[in-house]
């Protein structure tokens, strides 16, 4: 009762604390995705002046052509990629900054992680479109170097979209997983060391097991964006860049669909939401 | 007395600076149309400005759907607006533009007849639309990766150019492209199979599909293309603007053409300024700045097209009666076709992945 009545109090006390970021939540949020809610299930947008009634129609067009299946499972496949090699990346990295360099050096890396949230995204993309293409940076560069001649021209495909995505997501895994990793206590390592395990083993059964948490939270962070990408697959990807994420923006600006692009929205929201529930306890019991 | 003279002066400043304020909102041409088409060049808004003590406030967008949401969501904020005549329609019939009187606008007289007539700018005897310039769609070629140019459509998909062609992300050029190239009508397609058919054989050998000129020229700065289905004032201005070695061709199966009007919407502020900026953009003068400067289409003003060179490429090829056979200007279509032109073109984008 007593523990009750101090947990309430201290809800109390922490209201004005929460009042300003639930406020905004709910205005910038929750009302326009409320707005997008009711919108997917109507067969005209009202500020269209045409009349409009309620319909189920722009749910059963995801499931009346395969079209939007397939793109969906190619973009959740996109999703899983990404996340994979942020992980073979961002992972290392984040060891490095956190257990192997300290002081100066330390802060001069992670700046350069940070870097890329400097510069607007589209820069990015447009400056990897010089590097890819034939006859690019990357092609020039090997051809100048490499005793004989190679034919690099990764613009325009699949791998395009790859290294472009990773290249935008990969701070958000060094980050999550520097934190985790930087809290681990170093005499946990050091006793698993005296205690006669090997490096391999320390990391497999201290470090990875410790810094799950990061890892996970890195991995959501990355995968939830990924799958509804659009501009990385239109720009970098040519023709092989149409994923589900480009054909909602195509119902949103090319045909001003808003009702079918905020139902597609929202089956993807519904599917991401269901893997990562999927997922949660099996990723739990890993941490 | 110190204090008295700095509340006056305040004042004074107050009811200055609100007075400015208000005279140049009254004196604002807000203009919306596609960014680097014309009404927002800098040496023009200084032109019209200077002209007629008009502030011009360029807007852009990027699909007429955008265009159409812009006016639907900001009634009263914008004074000329740019529609594709295909669009007139829609625009009307949702209430979004008002009729023009052209009896303010000197140069309409100028504009040739077919074009001002156009059922599709007049409804009713009332002027919904004043042409500005026409232009086409059809195929320019990289010249460097061409000894003579083709006069044949068939040439984008000839399997030497196989991963260097390009055409426009955009599913209702992508059909009517593919309506041409099968010889049909493109605002009557009767064999929409046959259409399908033609373009996923095309799928193959594009590169990528383009949405902007800027994504156009880069691609032929850096030799990456051979051929592509492009716009003719857009290939005028890569080669005059840009210098970029790329030539418009027409080709013997025909082209799509349109027509671009400017309109006025409904509860626009300055309708007097959005007249005096309507009959700038019409007026020879700026036509002719416009087509040596940067390279624009091909004008709707009789007069404007005469003040070219004889030899210029909007006079001597686009005014050619050869080429005026093959050409199809495009109507009005339904939302519901537009939908299904839409499905068709991402299940194609799909089926080549």
């Amino acid at each position: 009762m007593a523990a009750a009545t101090a947990s309430r109090s201290g809800l109390r006390s922490a209201l004005p604390l929460l009042a300003p970021a639930y406020l905004w939540l709910t205005v910038a949020i929750f009302l326009p995705l409320s707005a997008m809610v009711f919108f997917s299930f109507m067969t005209e947008l009202p500020l269209s002046g045409k009349p409009w009634a309620f319909t189920l129609g722009n749910y059963a067009a995801f499931f009346s052509q395969s079209l939007y299946l397939t793109l969906l499972l190619a973009s959740l496949r996109l999703g899983l990629e990404v996340t994979l090699w942020c992980v073979v990346i961002g992972y290392p990295a984040a060891y490095v900054l956190a257990k192997v360099l300290k002081g100066r050096s330390r802060e001069a890396i992670f700046l350069l992680v940070i870097l890329p949230f400097w510069s607007n995204g589209l820069v990015r993309i447009f400056s990897w479109a010089m590097v890819l293409r034939e006859g690019g940076i990357l092609d020039t560069a090997l051809n100048a170097v490499l005793p004989f001649k190679i034919n690099i021209d990764l613009m325009y495909s699949y791998p395009a979209v790859i290294i472009g995505l990773v290249h935008s997501y990969v701070p958000y895994m060094v980050l999550t997983c520097y934190l985790t990793l930087q809290a681990i206590d170093d005499s946990l390592i050091e006793a698993g060391r005296s205690l006669g395990a090997s490096r391999l083993q320390v990391l497999k059964r201290v470090i990875i097991p410790l810094s799950m948490p990061g890892l996970v939270a890195g991995a959501a962070l990355i995968f939830v964006p990924v799958v509804g990408s659009f501009m990385e697959p239109r720009i970098l990807g040519g023709r092989t860049g149409t994923f589900y994420g480009t054909i909602i923006e195509d119902q949103f600006v090319a045909v001003f669909n808003w009702p079918l692009g905020a139902a597609l929205s929202f089956i993807l929201l519904a599917v991401v939401l269901v893997i990562l529930a999927v997922a949660s306890p099996v990723l739990r019991r890993a941490a | 007395m110190r204090m008295p003279d700095l509340t006056a002066l305040l004042t004074a400043t107050a009811v200055f600076t609100s007075a400015l304020a208000f005279a140049a909102k009254a004196d604002e041409v807000h203009v919306l149309n596609w960014k680097g088409y014309g009404a927002d060049e800098p040496w023009a808004v200084e032109a019209f400005e200077k002209a007629t003590g008009n502030k011009v406030v360029n807007d852009f967008f990027n699909s007429e759907q955008e265009m159409l949401t812009k006016i639907r969501t900001n009634p009263g904020l914008y004074d000329v607006v740019m529609i594709n005549a295909a669009f007139n329609d829609q625009a009307m019939a949702g209430k979004l533009i008002q009729p023009i009187d052209v009896s303010k606008l000197p140069n309409y007289a100028d504009i040739s007849k077919d074009k001002a007539g156009s059922p599709m700018l007049v409804h009713d005897g009332k002027v919904y639309g004043v042409p500005w310039v026409w232009g086409l769609t059809a195929l320019a070629i990289n010249d460097k990766s061409f000894d003579k140019p083709p006069t044949s459509i068939a040439e984008m998909w000839d399997a030497a150019h196989k991963g260097r062609v390009v055409i426009r992300d955009d599913a209702v050029e992508a059909v009517q492209f593919g309506a041409i190239a099968t010889g049909q009508n493109i605002n009557d397609i009767k064999d929409m199979d046959a259409v399908k058919t033609k373009l996923t054989s095309l799928m193959p050998q594009i590169k990528t599909f383009w949405s902007s000129e800027n994504d156009w020229n880069q691609m032929v700065a850096s030799n990456q293309i051979d051929i592509g289905t492009y716009w003719s004032g857009s290939a005028d201005r890569a080669k005059t603007h840009f210098k970029l070695p790329v030539s418009l061709v027409v080709p013997q199966e025909g082209a799509v053409a349109w027509l671009d009007a400017f309109s006025i919407p409904v509860g626009a502020k300055n309708v007097a300024g959005a007249e005096a900026f309507i009959n700038y953009m019409i007026d020879p003068k700026f036509y002719v700045e416009w087509v040596t400067k940067v390279g624009a289409p091909v004008s709707a003003n009789t007069k404007a097209v005469e003040a070219l060179p004889e030899d210029a490429f909007n006079r001597k090829v686009m005014g050619d009666p050869e080429v005026a056979k093959r050409i199809q200007f495009q109507a009005p279509i339904t939302d519901a076709q537009r939908e299904a032109y839409l499905a068709l073109w991402q299940q194609l984008k799909v089926d080549v992945k």
